[in-house]
């Protein structure tokens, strides 16, 4: 069985960067795979890579991570403004970041604008969008 | 405590007509992407000597080797001098079974395994010292792996100039349009590490990112 968990983002809202890692992480190393409303900073996440290693062991692989986010690249100029004003409203909640143990998710693929997750266990896959 | 102040007065020290001398310059990518056999390419190109061993099995790269003053020179006659910083691939997942079963014995697979997740660790840590990166990507593989993007958005997030190399052309699987459209804020160039294709094209890029 796999256990999917949401995390909305008023959960990790108030959290300092080191908190919203810890909680995530032992989300994971409980074998749940965590499904995140909005999306780590890009310094939070390389901090999250680094925090797997350093959990790195025999009984724990590591994680898989994927993010599904609105390529700014692609938006126009009115577009982004209104994501930048929203996200100093709202906070950056935009996206979806999902984090499962690598001994259950053998991968995620992004395509980009869909995410498809191949499980170890069902041997199958899921997809979000 | 005099190092505090030391490194204080460095941090607010400015000189705009100061020469930059150590610029440095990081391999940067996943695991298997061609980042130490690009190394070797530049440093046997430029100084005719290798710097890091290469290998099919992945992080053979497990700690940063740098090779100092390598100076490159284009058409014009400028040159550029740039240490050359080869990192460990960054990955999120580390698993010793996964080296048993490219035929390393259990005990050199768990070694293997430990060097490889603080490799990861210091390549990370060393982006704060690079000045310039050249992001190395197996133009055979999906660019959209959230690693590739992590790298590449905390790049960003420093103002590092950064190049992207598809390496691995010289496969027929390769696809460079995907990674430049992955990637469309950055310069990418196809090569071949491993048989030396487009690297001329590399290095005169190397003055637009290393400058």
């Amino acid at each position: 069985m796999v256990t999917f968990q949401f995390i909305p983002f008023q959960e990790i809202e108030s959290l300092s960067s080191a908190k919203r890692i810890n909680k995530l992480m032992n989300i994971v190393k409980d074998n749940k795979i965590v499904i995140m409303e909005g999306r780590l900073k890009k310094e939070e996440e390389a901090d999250l890579i680094e925090i797997t290693m350093e959990e790195i062991s025999p009984k724990f692989q590591g994680i898989e991570l994927s993010v599904i986010y609105p390529d700014q690249n692609k938006q126009d100029a009115w577009q982004k403004m209104k994501g930048k004003f929203t996200n100093l409203l709202l906070g950056d909640r935009v996206g979806l970041t999902i984090i499962g143990p690598a001994s259950i998710v053998k991968k995620i693929e992004k395509n980009p604008d869909k995410i498809e997750l191949f499980t170890k266990e069902l041997n199958g896959k899921h997809k979000n969008k | 405590m005099s190092g505090f102040f030391q490194n204080l007065l460095k941090k607010f020290s400015f000189n705009p007509f100061a020469k930059k001398d150590h610029v440095k310059l990081g391999l940067y990518g996943p695991p298997n992407g061609g980042k130490s056999t690009l190394a070797n390419r530049v440093c046997l190109d430029w100084l005719g000597e290798e710097m890091s061993t290469v290998s099919h099995i992945a992080h053979e790269t497990r700690e940063i080797n740098i090779k100092e003053q390598v100076t490159i020179k284009n058409k014009k006659g400028k040159e550029l001098t740039f240490s050359l910083v080869d990192t460990p691939g960054i990955a999120t997942r580390i698993d010793y079974e996964d080296f048993i079963k490219k035929g390393l014995k259990k005990i050199e697979a768990k070694r293997r395994a430990k060097e490889a997740t603080k490799g990861v660790i210091d390549a990370i840590k060393w982006l704060d010292n690079m000045d310039a990166v050249v992001v190395v990507l197996d133009a055979t593989l999906d660019p959209y792996s959230q690693v590739n993007i992590t790298i590449i958005g905390n790049l960003q997030a420093r103002n590092i100039p950064v190049l992207i190399a598809a390496n691995k052309v010289d496969l027929k699987k390769a696809n460079i349009e995907l990674i430049k459209a992955a990637f469309p804020q950055y310069k990418v160039i196809g090569i071949s590490a491993k048989y030396g294709k487009n690297v001329e094209i590399f290095y005169e890029e190397l003055f637009k990112v290393g400058k």
